[in-house]
């Protein structure tokens, strides 16, 4: 029965929510790997494209609720995704039609593209913080959990129980939703095939009659809709706050090197590496442990290798390691 | 002197643009202005050596600043004996576990070849010294921030002189630089920005959680000055005989004694935060324009067409025997080195260390928008970029704010778009910035001032 709690107890405390955090970072981490694999080069701005997205989600949902629209249960953000990601796309087509374009047509060397996107970094910023206010924002609706720590002890028996928010459950679903769809589209159809071959060779893909154009219209689409629904999630799980945002580029990035930077499989399972490392470095392991220790061995410290002030630091370091002993990341990308 | 035209007229248009906040505004606003300019245009230096001199993008400006200001607090602030006496053995224990890991971990890769075994073994050293830090630190950090939480709870520092930390300042940064440049340095630009981006991150999360340094988020106020304080100015003689020898004209149109004394108290008051401001201008230009010599003239040295060689093209420089991995650490440690002594200047100019307040956005990106817009690879163009930057920054918002009470001066004084554009006000800062860089970025990239090549 100990051995049961102890790992319930790791389930409810880290390997949930590092699911939940997990599929935030794959889908921006995806959105990253895609600009650069296509576009070839850094996005500095992707933190607060996400957070722009979000931002009409957020402005959305409150105007549903107060015409009184709602999916019951579940949180009218998920009404509201699609337009927002209409917005969004919008958003990123004019910026990449009065920025981008000029230094794609140029053929700019990246470091150019990323100060630019340092620029429009500033840029989506100022907009944001000028549309909706710097203020913590929390826009959850519906059923806030799906089973709760008490009914789980009670239907168990057991002395610790899981929580599961309907956050979590909706973040992990929507992300494979969405995965398995951008997967399905980039391996099977015509145009994601086109989009792999602009990717890997750019003159050969315009030789063999693939407009340039449209690759990267379609490219900015995926990004729209990446960038926003996990922005979307991000926001509902924690709470919408656009300097977070900001920060949570740097983890987004670990995990696009860590998986191999261009390689849309690799991004996926990057942002989970970087989730579970995170959490399971910071995690106390000292409940866990008292329950498959005999009680007089019972440890007096907290057992956590890290405090949890270092999480971002923690996936910072792995970045480091990647970079050090195999720069093309675990899953093989694009090479140095 | 004809090349130098453009130059002259830029700077006169920026001392100008300060002369006029200090007419409308106060001169105290335009000297606290002029003043982070100074500090910018280190920082700019700093980045412009890295950036225009050898093409390495640092985006980890942030880090060496922070550790800039970390060395402020750890010269000049008196050591904190009974911190010592608990925890201090710890700490030096501590320090010397870490030189051994390095030294064994060293041992290991010179002696062994690559393999398997080489790896976990190195693995398990790191592994372990880290355990065994954390076991050793534990009870002294325990002990040292339970010394007086509220005032101190940290080691304090040397007791130095303020000045000293500035060369300290610059040395901790490029002694980290070195260390980073060792990791880093072989990455293709864009991942060397994200790298060295990351890598500030955690250095600034180690200075906020380790209280036992610098008291972390706790801040560490009440710094020395290198200048004297405003409160012993108000109360010296020849200060305030000072002042109502340049106010005299004005003082002698009041008639009544109280009056006139009331109105001298003001002007004191007024005249000791200007005097302050100048003495830090003073120090902050004498580093500016040392800087600004030896910049110069190892730009247009050997050495200087040796690194403009290299960045222009490394194939070629390194087939005429350049050792371009030497060249490009050597240049970036003193880069940081030179952002580290901007650190130091900034936090000794506040009298205060805020581990907190070090974002990204502020002290890396910012401080790049300064060199490109200003003009990379020539040192007085990134200097200009420092003061042009800056002024925009500070006064976006008051001068957005003077736009939007005109432009919407028809509106009632509730309208909601009215009342929620001024409360937004401060955040035009971000769009002027961004939209100054796109623009520079598109139709001037090399800059206000650009790059100009001595032809030898």
């Amino acid at each position: 029965m100990d051995f049961l709690n102890a790992i319930i107890v790791l389930f409810n405390f880290t390997v949930i929510p590092a699911l939940a955090y997990g599929s935030q970072l794959a889908l921006g981490a995806i959105f990253v790997t895609l600009i650069y694999a296509v576009l070839r080069f850094a996005n500095f701005a992707t933190g607060d494209m996400m957070s722009f997205g979000t931002m009409f989600a957020v402005i959305l949902t409150y105007y549903f609720q107060s015409l009184g629209f709602g999916l019951g249960v579940l949180p009218t953000a998920l009404l509201t995704i699609p337009f927002a990601i209409l917005m969004m796309i919008l958003y990123m087509l004019i910026i990449d039609k009065f920025v981008f374009s000029y230094y794609r047509v140029k053929k700019s060397p990246p470091v150019q593209f990323a100060m630019v996107s340092v620029g429009v970094m500033f840029v989506t910023q100022a907009l944001i913080r000028i549309i909706i206010g710097p203020s913590d924002r929390r826009f959850l609706d519906g059923e806030k959990f799906i089973i709760k720590a008490t009914e789980f002890k009670e239907m168990t028996g057991l002395a610790e129980g899981i929580t599961l928010k309907s956050t979590q459950a909706i973040t992990i679903i929507v992300t494979l939703i969405v995965v398995s769809i951008m997967f399905w589209f980039l391996n099977r159809t015509k145009t994601g095939t086109s989009m792999r071959a602009y990717s890997d060779n750019e003159d050969l893909a315009l030789l063999s009659g693939i407009d340039p154009k449209r690759v990267v219209l379609i490219t900015w689409v995926i990004a729209g809709i990446l960038a926003t629904i996990g922005g979307v999630l991000y926001g509902l799980d924690k709470s919408y706050r656009p300097f977070v945002y900001f920060n949570n580029m740097l983890p987004i990035f670990a995990a696009a090197i860590v998986g191999g930077i261009g390689n849309p499989f690799g991004a996926f399972l990057g942002g989970y590496v970087i989730a579970f490392a995170e959490i399971f470095v910071t995690y106390a392991y000292k409940r866990f442990i008292s329950y498959l220790l005999p009680e007089h061995l019972e440890p007096d410290s907290l057992l956590q290798l890290l405090s949890t002030d270092y999480k971002f630091a923690v996936s910072f370091s792995i970045l480091v390691i990647v970079l050090l002993i195999r720069p093309s990341g675990i899953f093989k990308g694009k090479v140095i | 002197m004809k090349n130098y035209k453009n130059v002259i007229a830029a700077y006169s248009i920026m001392i100008f643009l300060i002369i006029l906040v200090g007419i409308f505004q106060s001169w105290s606003i335009a000297l606290t202005i002029l003043n982070y300019c100074l500090i910018s245009a280190v920082m700019t230096i700093g980045a412009n050596i890295q950036w225009g001199y050898a093409g390495l993008i640092n985006f980890g400006i942030m880090g060496y600043t922070a550790l800039g200001g970390l060395a402020v607090v750890l010269v000049s602030v008196e050591p904190v004996k009974k911190a010592w006496q608990v925890g201090g053995l710890n700490i030096l224990a501590c320090i010397w576990i870490i030189v051994a890991i390095i030294f064994v971990v060293k041992f290991i890769l010179i002696r062994f070849d690559k393999s398997k075994l080489r790896n976990y073994s190195v693995a398990s050293v790191i592994l372990g010294g880290i355990i065994l830090l954390r076991v050793t630190a534990a009870p002294g950090i325990e002990a040292i921030e339970s010394v007086d939480p509220a005032k101190t709870g940290f080691l304090g520092g040397m007791g130095l002189p303020v000045l000293f930390s500035w060369i300290f300042g610059a040395l901790l940064a490029g002694s980290l630089a070195f260390v980073i440049g060792k990791i880093a340095l072989g990455l293709r630009a864009d991942y060397l920005a994200i790298a060295t981006l990351l890598i500030a991150e955690i250095i600034v999360s180690i200075i906020k959680h380790e209280e036992w340094l610098a008291r972390g988020v706790k801040n560490v106020i009440g710094l020395k000055r290198p200048a004297p304080y405003e409160i012993d100015l108000q109360t010296s003689e020849w200060f305030i005989n000072l002042v109502t020898k340049f106010n005299s004209s004005k003082l002698n149109l009041i008639n009544s004694i109280s009056d006139k004394q009331e109105a001298l108290n003001q002007m004191v008051i007024d005249a000791s935060s200007v005097y302050v401001k100048l003495c830090f201008t003073g120090l902050f230009l004498t580093v500016v324009v040392i800087l600004l010599i030896v910049t110069q003239k190892a730009l247009y040295s050997p050495w200087g067409r040796k690194m403009r060689a290299i960045r222009d093209n490394e194939e070629a420089a390194s087939a005429m025997g350049k050792n371009i991995v030497k060249e490009h650490l050597l240049i970036f440690i003193l880069g940081s080195a030179i952002v580290g002594l901007a650190g130091a200047m900034m936090v000794t100019n506040d009298g205060l260390f805020t581990p907190g307040s070090y974002r990204p956005m502020r002290y890396t990106f910012v401080i790049w928008v300064m060199v490109i817009v200003g003009g990379t690879g020539n040192n007085f163009g990134a200097i200009l970029g420092g003061f042009v930057v800056w002024f925009l920054w500070v006064e976006a918002a008051p001068i957005a704010l003077f736009l939007i009470n005109l432009f919407t001066s028809h509106l009632p004084e509730t309208n909601a778009v009215r009342v929620h554009l001024i409360e937004s006000a401060p955040y035009f800062r971000f769009l002027v910035i961004g939209i100054g860089l796109l623009l520079i970025m598109r139709y001037r990239p090399q800059g206000i001032i650009p790059e100009k090549i001595i032809k030898q």
